[in-house]
């Protein structure tokens, strides 16, 4: 009795095609808002921000992006660490040359640099499908990385690591080495809000419904007036616009100091991609699950192996790789749909409960 | 012929007697001499046929005629060698599917092809596309504009549902329907598209008898009351005796007759072919 959509009629269209249209939905989402604006900030420190909070957010923000490509668009990519990388260094070139400039519209103009390159290294998706598609974006990946590394002009002809300068935001100190968890994190967390309620829209409307058309049946789509380049070069802009922001996101606020090879090497590309397949290709909430799944993962494991049973660390991390890698290996076949489907599922149940038939 | 008697209960069928309330026009689409070739294949050779506003016309022929080569030169899919496509007051050497979806040609397909992931909802949905105009900036929102045309759309398509009586299954993903279903989520999202013309590719195939009823009723009910021109693939003769003003009939890419149902049955070319008689 406790999830129920029996007696919640919709008396018209607009109520019906909400974003939460069920009352539970909503107050879970809510009790979410509470816990993550009022309480978090105030119990928050380094430990939980730096190695459990912004990582998830982080990826959170980049497997929505991925998500809208891969998921809703169909369009396999493999480039992902080539574009966080672009994301970073724009944000890195556009602050150092215009120290003013608030670190918000640095990140979104970044996300807009990388937009660009996305929409470039997307061309090829008109003539190209599948596993195809997947080495031209592997292309991409090697060659940003090697030219994030052998341009100096990209780390302003210093080292080729680049640091973040300190700045702040509405008089909080949000990036360098000085500054304050609670304010870094609530800086991320808008950006969060923010573009998933954005994702949301464009994935329910005429927008994600192109994207998705495209996906299923190509040559249908286009017989109903939709241009296939347009369509797949508009998910290959927003997809990286996102991996852009989560890309400059890293640099400023989680790690500070990054190394492209590093930091954005093609690891990243998969690491963000098992992410989207374990929590569900297609699926806002689960590009949620999926990275707060594998980034919070290895933090569980390493807590439970190693700390508490005393296992050598090396050892706890090829459990978490064969853990890693026998899930995927699981979701494709069993549940292509990932965790978001199993939590639908498990809705279903409820609803039904405790009668089930 | 019980199916019939049901079918001609709509009382649009020219041939059975009944009274017939629609103006048939002028020719608004018309093919002249199109060649399509497949490397060696022939799949159309030097077919010519015109289709007047309003009416059913029919294209029969056996297995490989060239029948749905035909659609997809109608609408843009296959580039005919040669020939010319008469449209909308141009001629085209060839059509363009964009042209062609936004200006009122819609179709559906001999093999669902159907947006499986989405809903049925969702899939009538895509069909408005052409009509939804908002930019991206409300689209990111859901605001505005944005919202509005969603509203005015979905009350079109839920007039689609409601036509094609398909209520229920408006949230499932359409992968998970049966095979008749489907074929009717598909009339919906080409008929969600207010088309002038419509392009059926075997819409009946592998349906039984009580489905086949229940699709000819709905493909004379557009014609009828919204005027649709419909452009019919269908190996059921029965099915396309009673719907069609018009038969094409195509044998190995050729055009063999053309005219109404009775003439068409009385062809010799046509019961030839048929029978498969051989063609040396
Ligand atoms: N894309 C293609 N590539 C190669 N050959 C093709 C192609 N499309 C059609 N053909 C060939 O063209 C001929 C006509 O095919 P078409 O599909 O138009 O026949 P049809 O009349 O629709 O047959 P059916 O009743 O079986 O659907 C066939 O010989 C077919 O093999
Ligand atoms: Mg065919």
């Amino acid at each position: 009795m406790l999830y129920r959509e029996t007696g919640q009629f919709k008396r018209n269209y607009a109520a019906d095609q909400q974003l939460f249209p069920i009352f539970q939905d909503k107050i879970l989402l809510a009790a979410i808002l509470v816990v993550a604006l009022a309480i978090i900030p105030f119990v928050i420190n380094d430990y939980w921000s730096k190695a459990i909070l912004l990582p998830f957010m982080v990826y959170a923000l980049v497997a929505l992006g991925l998500n809208i490509l891969v998921g809703y668009c169909g369009q396999i990519s493999l480039g992902t660490g080539g574009f966080m990388a672009v994301g970073a260094y724009s944000s890195y070139k556009l602050c150092t040359a215009f120290p003013e400039l608030n670190l918000i519209f640095v990140i979104l103009f970044s996300g807009g640099c990388t937009a660009a390159v996305g929409v470039l290294f997307g061309l090829p998706s008109l003539r190209i499908k599948g596993f195809y598609l997947a080495v031209a974006t592997l292309a991409a990946q090697f060659f940003l990385i090697w030219m994030f590394n052998k341009v100096p002009w990209f780390y302003n002809y210093e080292m080729s690591q680049i640091t973040a300068p300190p700045r702040e935001v509405f008089g909080f100190l949000v990036s360098g080495p000085q500054a304050e968890p609670a304010a870094q994190y609530l800086f991320v967390l808008g950006f969060i809000i923010v573009f998933t309620w954005i994702a949301l829209n464009l994935v329910r409307g005429r927008v994600g419904r192109s994207w998705m058309s495209i996906r299923d049946m190509d040559i249908a789509a286009e017989l109903l007036g939709i241009r296939p380049l347009q369509t797949k070069l508009l998910a290959f802009a927003v997809s990286s616009f996102y991996i852009g922001m989560g890309g400059a996101i890293i640099f400023h606020i989680w790690l500070g100091t990054v190394e492209a090879t590093e930091a954005f090497d093609i690891l990243q590309s998969f690491f963000v991609l098992f992410a989207i397949i374990i929590g569900g290709l297609g699926s806002v909430l689960g590009s949620f699950l999926g990275a707060a799944f594998m980034a919070l993962m290895p933090v569980g494991l390493k807590v439970v192996l190693v700390d508490w049973i005393g296992m050598v660390p090396v050892t706890a991390k090829h459990i978490e790789f064969m853990l890693v890698g026998s899930l995927i290996i699981f979701f494709l076949i069993k549940e292509p749909h990932g965790l978001a489907r199993m939590w639908q599922i498990a809705k279903e149940k409820l609803r039904l409960w405790p009668f089930p038939y | 012929m019980a199916e019939a008697q049901v079918i001609d209960s709509g009382g649009v069928n020219p041939p059975s007697g009944s009274v017939d309330t629609r103006t048939i026009g002028d020719p608004v689409l018309a093919v002249e001499n199109i060649i399509v070739k497949f490397g060696g294949v022939t799949a159309i050779n030097d077919v010519s046929f015109d289709v007047r506003k309003g009416e059913i016309r029919a294209i029969i022929g056996p297995n490989g005629a060239g029948k749905s080569s035909m659609l997809n030169v109608l609408n843009g899919f296959y580039k005919p060698r040669s020939g010319q496509i008469k449209f909308a007051g141009k001629t085209f050497p060839s059509m363009d599917p964009y042209y062609a979806a936004s200006h009122g040609i819609a179709r559906t397909f001999q093999n669902i092809a159907l947006f499986r992931g989405m809903s049925t909802l969702d899939n009538l949905m895509t069909g408005r596309l052409l009509k939804m105009k908002s930019n991206f900036f409300w689209q990111c929102l859901y605001f505005g504009p944005a919202q509005k045309e969603e509203l005015e759309n979905r009350a079109h398509v839920e007039r689609v549902i409601d036509f094609l009586e398909i209520q229920p299954i408006r949230r499932t993903p359409v992968g998970r329907l049966p095979y008749g279903l489907q074929k009717r989520v598909e009339l919906g999202r080409a008929l969600a598209m207010d088309p002038d013309i419509l392009l059926l590719d075997e819409p009946m195939a592998g349906m039984n008898v009580e489905e086949k009823e229940d699709m000819s009723r709905f493909i004379m009910d557009v014609n009828e009351e919204f005027g649709t021109t419909v452009i019919l693939i269908e190996h059921d003769m029965g099915v396309v005796m009673d719907l069609s003003d018009r038969v094409v009939v195509l044998d190995y890419g050729v055009k063999i007759a053309d005219g109404t149902p009775d003439e068409v049955r009385a062809n010799q070319n046509v019961i030839d072919a048929y029978l498969g008689v051989s063609h040396d």
